[in-house]
């Protein structure tokens, strides 16, 4: 394996972005961004990939649009996944790895606030038996949390927890579009939006942008960024079965495997930890499956139920994971993301000092 | 509103997808239009519905199929407060994983109650049928209250002239329909364009770098990846770079064909764009040929390009191919 450090990271988060639904306007200022923190141009970029959806913005390649604003002039190596930008990471990684690339950028964008989000997202279930009927993300989501609640997984007490302390920690984050010192009586006193979930439970409805650069830490540019850099030190993937009848709703096996194949196996205690969790019950269940006890911080950003740009949070996970290890707040730290209904889709990428 | 705002549209996205279905999903939508819920059995002996084509664990085809009750348990649920458009219920309602009798695993579906009180887990449940079925999971209008009295106007399968009237023959495909809407809201450049437009004005912008004109301006200039920022309006004429004549008639075509759809490089322009050209015979229309464009009445304008209807010839001489060559 050769050994690749995330040496840039930029971000947009807002709760609502009065521009086009390709973001190119927001994708401009985040690369000039990224260009600044690394001193390199495009031309330093051996491969570019990116995450994003046309269901989000209503229009055919919109990932073709949003590539004006790389300047992809002389021709640059690029692809594209219909996934959270944390996939796209994953596929530049894997690139460094076959020694293609010495260096990637990787970016994500997505207009959630085009169309009544919740909606557009059951395109993302099976089109045979469940698409037709149009169930709403939010309300698969509260199937899975009745689900341990009726079972004695969790308390109402418990994901309120995660609720206020999401909240509370997202108070520093500049970007978080929900934000406040909160406590969980005030969570609790919140009226049921999708019973058994109030919106504080839900992630808010977010649009955004976020970009990464990566490069292997054998190659001569990376000498020029090294003083900011955080190695990864495993990273996986794994789906679980798209039928939500065949899935423990309880369980994320797809986690605790992604986990598993990334090195995460109790040996290491992270300092933070940065979980994808667009809804509160779902923090539990990550944090089951990868084994993270007090030890660890748990999103410090305030995480998804902060602010969840569709096509870039997942990426902004690791970002900020990556971020506290520059600043030397972190010298270990877990990133997860996750795709697809109830957790079905999931990804784990550990991180390290280089010292 | 303001002369820099962005430009707002309500957009409306509406197609069919025609599926066609394999074995396994053909035996479930040929049930669902007879008014009988199938399940698949799977490699570890449980049943599960809907089928899944290929078993999750031995990742073998489902061959072996049972049919089920109509009734069955509320696994779990959640109330849906603010329905969207496509839900099988426009009043606030409970989705649920019910398993049904017979079935080892749960189907997901509406259950019409009047409050989240109504709903509970372990509550049982039955199908109510759509008044129509078509062999689709939509045949399955709903699931109510075992305790709530059946409804027998639709034509159901508890009824024997429902369970006559259902085809005998095997559904080998389904239809589904997909209507998004979305609010388009226009770059900073292309509000700036449209704009010009309902005045009869074509104001292109210049790449602050490589000083290309493009026509519409862009947020990024696909060169350089900087906003096109130098004001640069254009005249309403130019020439045909490339062309093609349109012979098939297509669902919602507004022009009867045959008719010419062109690149149209306006004088001064770097980019062209894509245009109508009108007013001549299509077999006339060549490279080089200059137009001019023909806008609608003020009164009908709008922010859209279509405020110019087409082009038309100009009958000048046609410009010599040394002066577009870099532009097809």
């Amino acid at each position: 394996m050769r050994d690749v450090a995330v040496v840039g990271f930029a971000q947009r988060q807002m709760r609502e972005f009065d521009g086009s639904p390709n973001c190119v306007e927001l994708l401009v200022p985040i690369l000039t961004e990224l260009w600044e923190q690394t001193g390199w141009s495009k031309s330093d970029i051996g491969f570019w990939c990116s995450g994003s959806s046309d269901y989000l913005a209503g229009r055919s390649f919109s990932f073709v649009t949003a590539i004006d604003a790389l300047g992809a002039v002389p021709p640059i190596s690029e692809s594209h996944v219909e996934m959270d930008a944390a996939w796209a990471l994953y596929e530049v990684w894997l690139k460094i790895q076959t020694g293609e690339a010495d260096t990637g950028l990787v970016y994500g964008f997505g207009k959630s606030s085009a169309s009544p989000l919740r909606r557009t997202l059951a395109l993302q279930l099976d089109p045979y038996t469940v698409t037709p009927l149009w169930p709403d993300t939010v309300s698969i989501a509260g199937l899975q949390a009745r689900l341990g609640l009726d079972q004695g997984a969790w308390s109402e007490g418990d994901l309120a927890e995660v609720a206020a302390r999401s909240r509370t920690s997202a108070s520093d984050n500049e970007y978080a579009v929900r934000k406040g010192e909160t406590s969980v009586d005030d969570v609790l006193a919140q009226p049921m939006f999708s019973d058994p979930l109030r919106r504080w439970d839900c992630a808010p409805v977010t649009d955004g942008a976020a970009a990464m650069i990566i490069a292997a830490t054998d190659s001569p540019l990376y000498e020029q960024v090294k003083e900011r850099s955080a190695t990864i030190t495993g990273f996986a993937h794994n789906a679980d079965a798209s039928s939500l009848g065949l899935r423990d709703l309880l369980r994320s096996p797809s986690t605790a495997a992604a986990g598993k194949a990334a090195g995460v196996d109790g040996s290491t205690t992270y300092d933070v930890a940065e979980l994808h969790a667009p809804f509160s019950h779902q923090e539990l269940i990550l944090r089951r499956e990868l084994g993270l006890g007090t030890g660890t911080t748990i999103n410090p950003s305030g995480g998804a139920l902060a602010a969840n740009p569709m096509f870039s949070a997942g990426l902004i996970r690791i970002g900020e994971a990556a971020r506290r290890i520059w600043s030397g707040e972190a010298r270990t730290a877990l990133a997860h993301a996750t795709s697809g209904p109830a957790l079905q889709q999931n990804l784990v990428c550990t991180l390290e000092g280089a010292h | 509103m303001s002369a820099t705002a962005s430009l707002h549209a309500q957009m409306h996205v509406e197609f069919p997808y025609t599926r066609s279905l394999g074995p396994v999903l053909s035996t479930f939508m040929t049930g669902l239009a007879s008014g009988q819920i199938v399940g698949g059995v799977l490699s570890d002996g449980r049943v599960a519905c809907p089928p899944p084509e290929f078993d999750p664990t031995t990742l073998e085809p489902v061959t072996e199929f049972r049919d089920l009750g109509s009734s069955g348990e509320v696994v779990t649920w959640s109330w849906v407060s603010e329905p969207v458009p496509g839900q099988p219920l426009d009043r606030p309602f409970a989705w649920a994983l019910v398993k049904l009798d017979g079935a080892d695993t749960p189907l997901l579906h509406a259950v019409a109650a009047d409050s989240p009180d109504a709903m509970s887990t372990g509550m049982r449940v039955r199908v109510q049928w759509a008044a129509e079925r078509t062999g689709a999971i939509t045949d399955i209008a709903h699931f109510v209250s075992l305790v709530e009295p059946v409804e027998t106007t639709g034509g159901g399968f508890e009824t024997l002239a429902g369970a006559l009237s259902s085809t005998n023959e095997d559904i080998t495909g389904i239809t589904t329909p997909v209507v998004l809407d979305y609010e388009y809201v226009a770059s900073p450049e292309e509000s700036a364009f449209g704009r010009g437009l309902k005045e009869g004005r074509i104001l292109a912008q210049a790449c602050p770098t490589c000083h290309k004109v493009y026509v519409p301006p862009r947020g990024a200039c696909p060169v350089d990846g900087v906003p096109t920022s130098e004001p640069h309006e254009l005249p309403d004429t130019g020439i045909v770079t490339t062309f093609c004549i349109v012979n098939v008639p297509y669902l919602g075509q507004k022009i009867t064909p045959p008719y010419v759809s062109a690149y149209v490089l306006l004088d001064g322009a770097d980019i062209a764009f894509l245009h109508l050209v009108l007013g001549t015979e299509a077999s006339d229309v060549r490279m080089g040929m200059r137009v001019k464009a023909v806008w609608k009445p003020e009164a009908e304008r709008t922010y859209s390009l279509e405020n110019i209807s087409h082009f038309e010839p100009t009958g000048e001489p046609d410009a010599d191919f040394e002066t577009y060559k870099n532009h097809l």
